[in-house]
């Protein structure tokens, strides 16, 4: 007795969307990504091939962290003094591409001028051919003041740029527009916030192939269930057919893990925790993992032994349904 | 074809006995519509109506659960793909893989290391459920003894692992009024294996490497009069232990598919796999191996993906003491969601200062979330200081935000003009630092 396998059939897909420009498209990467596309729920194989695998990204700065775990201070070394060379170093451990954050403050503890981002972001361009993105610290004007510096000085090389919120949208949207870049729109864990900005984004004229989105998650332990479920139900609204949630997903499983008490600190915790840096890089392996079967299109990491681990969760979860 | 909870309610006896437990009858019958309980709870359903309901009554997934010493480890029961559809039930059990192989004495040394572990988590404590004990040596009397090793160091239940029916009755024989799953019959052994679960009424795991293969044998052994079933799709990769089980899942709880409507279970081979297993459905995970340092991400993830989405675990709005707090301890402030609080409680407990810690209602958010639903702003927080009397307990008037929120500060010196508002970390694990530094 044969069965029937239940398969969906859904009339809605994710848009597909390329980042980063070669020198044949008008930029300088080595090469270009294209993330989305996917007519299913994540890797059902035996329905659909998924047309793209999942990026990972590496998050770097452009001036060493200082509140960073001391387990990536040792992991990734002299290379975080330099962008450029941090770049490069992220690139030989596997990363797909380059996640550039810039920080408020120079080293001189002086505010970051449009000039700083703009030779920061140039390191970067030259010591390292993946596609890249380029957030700012998050403080709406001197993100719109050095968004748009860079985004002029590198025309054409299809930068994501970051981030897009509810409350400041329009300078990144309008200078990505005019110079031939992609933007990152973040809202807060809930799809209908998530919608409300696209709209908002695409009604200012930028193509939808040209937005990811960025649900934001919570670590394993601190909201996890939050992220996941919330972008289970963006993928399944864009395999309806809601053209507003059909977009590729990017979350940040490094950022959120890599700030929990688990992954941070080895001294003055249970010792039911576990060995220390073993613990702290499955944390961030298993955020990464479970955001993956929950829809994420890029993962952005930040310990070097992860990049290797999430993929070979990728060439699992792409392997061609058994005949 | 179901039924519906008035349909079902017709062939009942309609007498409200509440013997099932219920109140009424057709509270009865809703609960048997939405498949969370069993027609057998009803003590004076008739015959015919018994039979009419069979189909429509059971759970479109089975559950099954392994007891021992009082321990229960359940699975089944499921009704949704997606947690956010409803919710997700039983917890998906946690064991541990012990080959034969191991001398007892060792073996009864590391089960005893292991079913003594526990880990705190948001006031919870989290453990493991249980051992699968490996038939390696393929020595009835070898893997006797492992049992027994394993048995006298815990009291937690166990699946006994081997393709051999002889092994296995030597296993059963060291547990004795106990239920343990059989792992399992196949297409060579079943019958052998289906005789065993009886005589002992163990639960018996069905290995396949179809789908066909499966229900084939699950038809059969439920012709023998086995039914607490447990199905282990043989993937070979991450995908297609994705799609067999999202294949089983759909099949039992939208075809209502009998053949496959029981819970699953799991042998990944690393930690990754594990949360793929997790998340997609296994009723029971056996892991390779025990460490500490992935147990404990393990069963945290557990824990989220088999919370209540309608129900965020919330703590109790209120003033709490940290250290005992005096009249120059500052106040410190969060929301109710209980992550947040449990990361906030612990850091200030463990800074060794005291505090009072604010916690508002925000409808069991955090805070960076309440702030963007507006269940988190100066007006809330000024109202639970005043409704607390909070300035009558503290003689040095200090208030400190949580970093994400540091624009309310302006705001919320407009609502408390005798208060020293200040900005915290935005992370509860910098609170010590801040604590020691700046108050």
């Amino acid at each position: 007795m044969p069965i029937e396998i239940p398969v969906d059939k859904w009339p809605g897909s994710v848009r597909e969307v390329t980042l980063g420009a070669t020198s044949a498209e008008g930029g300088t990467r080595t090469h270009s990504l294209t993330v989305g596309g996917e007519k299913t729920l994540p890797y059902l194989q035996f329905e659909a091939p998924t047309p793209h695998k999942p990026v990972i990204a590496v998050e770097i700065y452009d001036i060493k962290p200082t509140d960073w775990s001391p387990l990536l201070l040792e992991a990734w070394g002299a290379v975080m003094n330099d962008p450029g060379q941090w770049a490069a170093a992220a690139e030989k451990a596997g990363a797909e591409m380059i996640v550039l954050m810039l920080n408020a403050t120079g080293a001189e503890g002086a505010p970051l001028t449009p000039n700083g981002a703009v030779a920061a972001v140039q390191a970067v361009l030259k010591s390292s051919g993946l596609p890249l993105a380029v957030f700012g610290p998050g403080q709406a004007e001197l993100d719109n003041l050095l968004l748009v510096a860079v985004a002029e000085a590198t025309k054409g090389e299809r930068l994501l740029l970051g981030i897009c919120e509810d409350k400041n949208y329009r300078t990144i949207i309008a200078t990505a527009m005019a110079n031939g870049h992609l933007v990152s729109a973040r809202t807060a864990m809930d799809v209908n916030l998530a919608k409300q900005l696209n709209i908002l984004i695409s009604d200012m004229g930028l193509p939808l192939d040209r937005i990811i989105m960025d649900p934001t998650t919570g670590a394993l332990g601190y909201g996890i269930e939050y992220g996941y479920s919330v972008m289970e139900r963006l993928r399944l609204a864009a395999l309806q057919g809601d053209a507003m949630t059909q977009l590729p997903m990017l979350v940040t499983p490094g950022y959120e893990t890599w700030k929990t008490k688990e992954s941070k600190v080895g001294e003055g915790v249970p010792e039911s925790w576990g060995d220390w840096k073993r613990r702290a890089v499955n944390w961030e392996c298993m955020t990464a993992t479970a955001l993956i079967e929950s829809g994420a299109d890029i993962v952005v990491l930040r310990h070097p032994e992860s990049i290797q681990r999430v993929q070979a969760v990728i060439e699992g979860l792409m392997a061609p349904a058994a005949a | 074809m179901a039924l519906s909870g008035i349909q079902i309610y017709k062939l009942l006896p309609q007498t409200n006995c509440k013997e099932c437990g219920f109140p009424t009858c057709l509270a009865f019958a809703m609960k048997l519509a939405a498949k969370q309980v069993e027609l057998a709870t009803c003590p004076y359903v008739s015959e015919a109506s018994k039979s009419q309901l069979a189909e429509s009554s059971a759970p479109p997934i089975r559950l099954v659960a392994l007891r021992a010493n009082g321990h229960e480890v359940k699975a089944g029961n499921e009704v949704v793909l997606f947690r956010h559809e409803k919710t997700f039930y039983n917890r998906t059990g946690l064991f541990v893989r012990v080959s034969d192989a191991s001398e007892p004495a060792q073996i009864q040394e590391s089960a005893a290391r292991m079913s003594a572990y526990a880990v705190n988590y948001v006031g919870m404590d989290l453990s493991l459920d249980g051992f699968a004990v490996q038939a390696d040596s393929s020595d009835p009397a070898r893997f006797e003894a492992a049992v027994a090793a394993v048995r006298a160091a815990s009291k937690l239940p166990l699946i006994l692992v081997s393709s051999s029916p002889q092994v296995i009755e030597a296993g059963l024989a060291a547990l004795a009024g106990e239920t343990p799953l059989i792992f399992a019959a196949d297409a060579g052994n079943w019958e052998a294996m289906a005789e065993l679960a009886k005589a002992h009424k163990a639960a018996l795991a069905v290995t396949g490497a179809t789908l066909d293969e499966l229900a084939d044998l699950t038809e059969k052994i439920k012709g023998k009069g086995v039914e607490d079933l447990v199905l282990h799709p043989a993937a070979s990769s991450l995908s297609s232990a994705l799609a067999l089980n999202t294949q089983i899942r759909r099949l039992a709880i939208k075809k209502n598919f009998r053949a496959l409507g029981y819970p699953t279970i799991a042998f990944p081979h690393s930690h990754e796999a594990a949360v793929q297993a997790i998340a997609k459905y296994a009723g029971f995970v056996v892991l390779d191996e025990f460490d500490p340092a992935s147990f404990y991400p393990l069963l945290v993830l557990r824990q989220n993906i088999y919370t209540d989405p309608q129900k965020p675990i919330q703590v109790q709005p209120g003033i709490y003491e940290i250290n005992n707090p005096t009249a120059e301890s500052p106040v410190l402030v969060t929301t109710n969601f209980s992550i947040t609080y449990f990361s906030v409680a612990n850091e200030v407990e463990g800074s060794g200062f005291p505090a009072w810690l604010l916690v508002t209602d925000a409808e069991g958010m955090s805070v960076l979330t309440a702030w963007a639903a507006g269940k988190f702003d100066a007006e809330r927080i000024a109202k639970a200081v005043k409704s607390l009397n909070l300035a009558d307990k503290v003689s040095r008037k200090r208030i400190v935000l949580p970093g994400h929120v540091a624009v309310l500060s302006g705001e919320l010196e407009g609502e408390l003009p005798d208060w020293d508002v200040r900005v915290g970390p935005r992370e509860a694990v910098d609170l010590p630092k801040f604590m020691k530094q700046a108050l």
